[in-house]
This record gives structure tokens, C-alpha cells and sequence, in this order.
């Protein structure tokens, strides 16, 4: 009797339930038929990837239905949320196979630890309690740290892993404490309780508040690479094999979204004014500083984990802004930032040899003479990120300014200007090296996999495609923020 | 007669402890593990003492979860620190300087 309300109840959270299921099936397919068929935990892991997508596709018209005691809710927000998160995983699960399996690195591993991690960024960003959230948290990390570490021969991953190890555990520990505090404001860990007595307007001028915000704040800017919170993020992007790189750079963020959506949005809309100067100065220290430094860069890898640090800037400044609008405009932003860093670091893991990356921009070297086709993905990548017309990055970046501008932040959106014209130069730079420069003669092609060549061949017409009709995307944002 | 501010008190030196911890240790990661976890427990502290002072279970329960989830974080920490120790044959901070740039 019990046990059937419960089950009644957990419907809101069928897509996480089926991810579960299917982790434990492909932990036990690896172990026991991974002889017969080694390549049974991907195919499983891809099967179980799309299930959820489909599930969170149907759950998207849905109003908002909460349960496990109002401790889980399912709106349309956080089911485009996990379709998203599901899609980058399933691209960047796709890229590592051929990877994985040249290196001879443990493939069923690879893929248990990231579905878990997925079902840590979907409890991201369904949780309405501080608990699950924060555990959600935990469970999106701590596969990622084992992720990187996984490539046992590489001396630079274990570096990786370890900084990242120590840092991301720093962010966990800070976040908790102003979530402590928080608790001793609000007297309750439910998001929606907490929103009812801000609204009330009595708890918030007190130090304890101001210590929790400042906390949760530098938590989440250490989660995201914003500076002055990044130094770990290049380290961790140039020393961990890329098939990581590219899925640790892409549905986190997207999670982390959402996840910040909870603390700000939820929990405390009505305290915009106070939040909006520390998210100014996170934005304008990252745009500055992931910009000029990549300039410098001669690691593509090194120089992508520096733009992303600006990219994560310009998807602050859709938060700034404060309003419905504004939020939509983060989503796209994170949506198409998370397409584009999957084809960045895609390339790199496509081109490497005989299991040594391509990570040098050196190796992007005359790519056009070799092979037009990736050749001209990775410009279209470079042109979004650039934000050059077009592309999505350009409608991204277009709707971020947009929604400053109508909150009359105007300095905001030229500042954000200024920077994208000074970050136009190294993604152009990446261009010249692959149309202008002569490739090195003694270096053989790869052979590119057939799979993962058609789904960069997707991966990057999308770019293109979502930036020449880029409405049906921008109104799906806007209409799960109404 | 101590009250709430004080175990809040205590609950922030414990977290400057641990945050000190970081950012002056050179000489060991495994020193780097332990202020984690004194991080850990001052969060675990404050959430006590707020238990206690607003009459309401849920903040010791996350505490629960907090043990647990510090445990799980020790256990892939020391794994990846096997791993670094393999490479380096040490486990100085210092070593950690491969990445830069």
C-alpha cells in the first residue's frame, strides 16, 4: 500500500529512475559479457542515453509535478535542461569509443562513470531541497575526478586529476557552507520554503545571509571556471585525455545552469539586487581574462579551457540581467556553448595518432590540404565561438547583449563587445594555421572512424544550422522560463 | 553560557583552519585530503548548531549525508593519489607543476 503511493508519486521522476536502472544493467553487462562483446556497455550506455531523451521529450509540455515529498519537481525547465545534458553526453560518448578503444582504456569504466555523472546533473536540476541538490552535486563530481585519472599511463592526467580533485572539492566545501548558513536564515533546506521567506523580506539584511550568498556564490563560480575562480580549469582541460575534456566541458555546464537557476531564481527571486554586483564583476574579470590569455596560447587544448572561461563570462551576463528574458538568453547560451566545446575537443581527439593527441595547434597545421571536410567544421566551430554571424555562437551572444541592453546595463553589453573582438583573434588565428599554412610533410593522416565522422559532420552542421534558423531553439528557452 | 553564536564562531575558525590549510601546505597532498575534511566538518558544525537552535531534524540528517558523502570523496582522492605517487614517486604540492602556462 505504502509502497505503490510511493510509486505513484515517483512518476515525475521517470527519466532518472530509468537512468539508474540502466547504469546498474550496463555496470553488470561490462562485467559479465563484456568478453562475448566488448562493446556492449556503449551500446547499452547510447540505448539508455537516448530512453532518457525520449522520456524528457514527453515530460517537456508537462506543468510543473513535484514529488518525493517535495523534494524532487519535474518542470519544463528541467526537462529541456536534461534532454540537453542527455544529447552532450550521448555526442560525447560517441567521439571516446574509437578513442577508448585505440588506447586500449578501460571502456566499461568510461561509460558507467559517466552515466552516473549524468544522473548527477539530472538531479542538478530537478532537486527542490538542499539536500538532493547538494548529493546531485557530489555525483556529478566525484565520476569526473575518476574519469580523468582513468588514462593510468599519462603522468599529466594523474596532475589533472588530482587539481581538479582538490579544487572541485574546495568549491563543494564552500558551497555547503553558505548552504549552512543559509539554512540558519531560512530555518528550512526546501528551495520553495526559502523563496516564501525572502519574499517576506525579514531575513535578508542580517551578515548571515551576506556570508552565505558570498559563499554559494564563489561555489558556483569555482563549479563554472569563472574567474577569479579558473585557475584549475586550463590544468584540468590540457591534462585530462580529451574524450574527457569534451564531456566534462559541456553537460556540466549545462547542469550547473540549472542548478544555479535553483539557488538565484528560486530560492531567491526576490533578491536580484543583491546577487547582480558579485555576477558583474565574476562576468567582466572572465571575459578580460579568458580572452587576452588565450591570445598567448599555443596548446589548443589550454586555448579552448581559456575561452571557455570567457564564454562562461558572456553566459553570466544573461543572469545579470534579472529577468525571464535574460534567463533564456543563458540557456541558448549554455545549450549552443556546450555544442560548440563538444566539436572543439571532438577534433582534437579525432586527429590524435596511435593514441597521442592532437593538442597542439601545430597539428591543425595545413588541415585544409589533407582533409577539407574537418577543416571546414573546425572553422565553422571557431567562427561560433568568435561569434561570427552565420553561426549559433552569433545568436547566442546576440541575445545575452540583448537582454542587458533592455535593462539598460549598456556599458555591460559594450564592455562584453570589446572582449569578443579581442577573442576574435586567436579563433581566427586557428583558421589561418589550417587554410594559409603549409601542412609538415612526414605526418600521415588518421584514419577517422566512420561514426564519430558523421557525428562531428552533425555536431558542426548544427552549429550552422541552429544559426541560420535559430527561433525554434530561442522560443523553447523562452517559453520554459514563462 | 554558550549559545548559538558561539558554535557558529567555532564553525568558521574550523573553516579558516581548513582554507589556511590550503593555501600555506607545500609539503603534502595528503595534508591537502585532511583539510577537506576539517572543511567538511565545520559545514557539519554550523548545520548542528542551527539543528538544534531552530528545533528541526532536517539539518542533522543532511549532516548524515555530508559524512557519508566526505567519505566517498576520501576514497576517490587517495585512489587518484596512488596514481599521481606512481608517476612521481612523491607527493609533494610542488609536483604538482607539469601544467602551467
Amino acid at each position: 500500500m505504502y509502497l505503490s503511493t510511493f510509486f505513484a508519486n515517483a512518476t515525475p521522476a521517470l527519466p532518472e529512475i530509468a537512468l539508474l536502472s540502466m547504469t546498474c544493467i550496463v555496470l553488470l553487462a561490462d562485467l559479465f559479457f563484456s568478453r562475448l562483446c566488448p562493446r556492449i556497455p556503449y551500446y547499452l550506455t547510447q540505448l539508455a542515453l537516448l530512453g532518457v531523451i525520449c522520456l524528457s521529450l514527453c515530460a517537456l509540455n508537462k506543468p510543473q509535478t513535484s514529488a518525493f515529498f517535495g523534494m524532487f519537481m519535474a518542470d519544463p525547465l528541467s526537462s529541456l535542461l536534461n534532454v540537453f545534458i542527455c544529447l552532450t553526453s550521448l555526442f560525447s560518448f560517441l567521439y571516446a569509443r574509437s578513442f577508448l578503444e585505440e588506447t586500449k582504456m578501460p571502456l566499461g569504466e568510461y561509460y558507467t562513470l559517466g552515466l552516473f555523472s549524468v544522473l548527477g546533473m539530472m538531479l542538478m536540476v530537478s532537486s527542490q531541497n538542499f539536500l538532493p541538490l547538494f548529493l546531485g552535486l557530489e555525483l556529478q563530481s566525484l565520476p569526473l575526478y575518476a574519469m580523468i585519472a582513468l588514462r593510468r599511463s599519462s603522468g599529466i592526467a594523474s596532475e589533472a586529476a588530482m587539481k581538479y580533485f582538490i579544487m572541485g572539492s574546495l568549491a563543494s566545501a564552500m558551497l555547503l557552507y553558505g548552504i549552512s548558513l543559509l539554512y540558519g536564515v531560512t530555518h528550512s533546506l526546501s528551495i520553495s520554503e526559502a523563496a516564501i521567506i525572502f519574499s517576506q523580506g525579514t531575513a535578508t539584511h542580517n551578515t548571515v545571509f551576506a556570508c552565505a550568498l558570498v559563499f554559494i556564490i564563489a561555489g558556483i563560480a569555482f563549479k563554472f571556471g569563472a574567474a577569479p575562480f579558473h585557475a584549475w580549469a586550463p590544468d584540468v582541460y590540457q591534462g585530462a585525455p580529451s574524450i574527457v575534456t569534451l564531456f566534462l566541458g559541456s553537460a556540466p555546464k549545462i547542469a550547473m545552469l540549472g542548478f544555479t537557476f535553483k539557488f538565484l531564481v528560486q530560492a531567491m527571486p526576490t533578491l536580484q539586487t543583491q546577487w547582480q554586483l558579485f555576477f558583474i564583476i565574476l562576468a567582466v574579470l572572465s571575459m578580460a581574462l579568458g580572452n587576452i590569455v588565450a591570445v598567448v596560447q599555443t596548446n589548443f587544448k589550454r586555448m579552448l579551457a581559456y575561452s571557455s572561461i570567457s564564454h562562461m563570462g558572456y553566459m553570466l551576463l544573461g543572469l545579470i540581467s534579472g529577468t525571464q528574458a535574460g534567463y533564456a538568453a543563458a540557456t541558448f547560451y549554455i545549450i549552443a556553448y556546450a555544442f560548440m566545446t563538444l566539436a572543439g575537443f571532438a577534433m582534437i581527439a579525432l586527429l590524435s595518432k596511435a593514441g597521442v593527441e592532437a593538442e597542439s595547434i601545430k597539428d591543425f597545421q595545413g588541415l585544409n590540404y589533407k582533409h577539407p571536410w574537418l577543416a571546414f567544421l573546425v572553422m565553422v566551430v571557431m567562427f561560433s565561438m568568435a561569434g561570427v554571424p552565420p553561426t549559433i555562437g552569433f545568436f547566442a551572444k546576440l541575445s545575452v547583449l540583448q537582454a542587458l541592453v533592455q535593462v539598460d546595463l549598456v556599458w555591460l553589453a559594450a564592455l562584453a563587445l570589446i572582449f569578443s573582438v579581442i577573442g576574435a583573434y586567436y579563433y581566427i588565428a586557428v583558421i589561418k594555421t589550417m587554410y594559409f599554412d603549409q601542412p609538415e610533410k612526414s605526418t600521415p593522416f588518421p584514419t577517422l572512424p566512420l561514426d564519430a565522422t558523421i557525428a562531428i559532420s552533425v555536431n558542426g552542421l548544427l552549429l550552422l544550422i541552429l544559426g541560420l534558423f535559430p527561433s525554434g531553439l530561442i522560443e523553447l528557452c523562452n517559453k520554459v522560463f514563462l | 553560557m554558550i549559545n548559538l553564536s558561539h558554535f557558529l564562531i567555532l564553525g568558521a575558525i574550523l573553516f579558516c583552519l581548513g582554507l589556511t590549510g590550503f593555501v600555506v601546505n607545500r609539503k603534502n597532498l595528503i595534508n591537502l585530503l585532511m583539510c577537506v575534511e576539517l572543511l567538511l566538518l565545520a559545514v557539519n558544525f554550523n548545520l548542528i548548531a542551527f539543528s538544534n537552535s531552530l528545533n528541526d531534524i532536517s539539518g542533522q540528517v543532511f549532516v548524515f549525508f555530508i559524512l557519508t558523502v566526505a567519505a566517498a570523496e576520501a576514497a576517490i582522492g587517495l585512489a587518484i593519489l596512488m596514481v599521481f605517487y606512481r608517476h612521481k614517486h612523491t607527493i609533494a604540492v610542488a609536483e604538482l607543476d607539469e601544467l602551467k602556462g
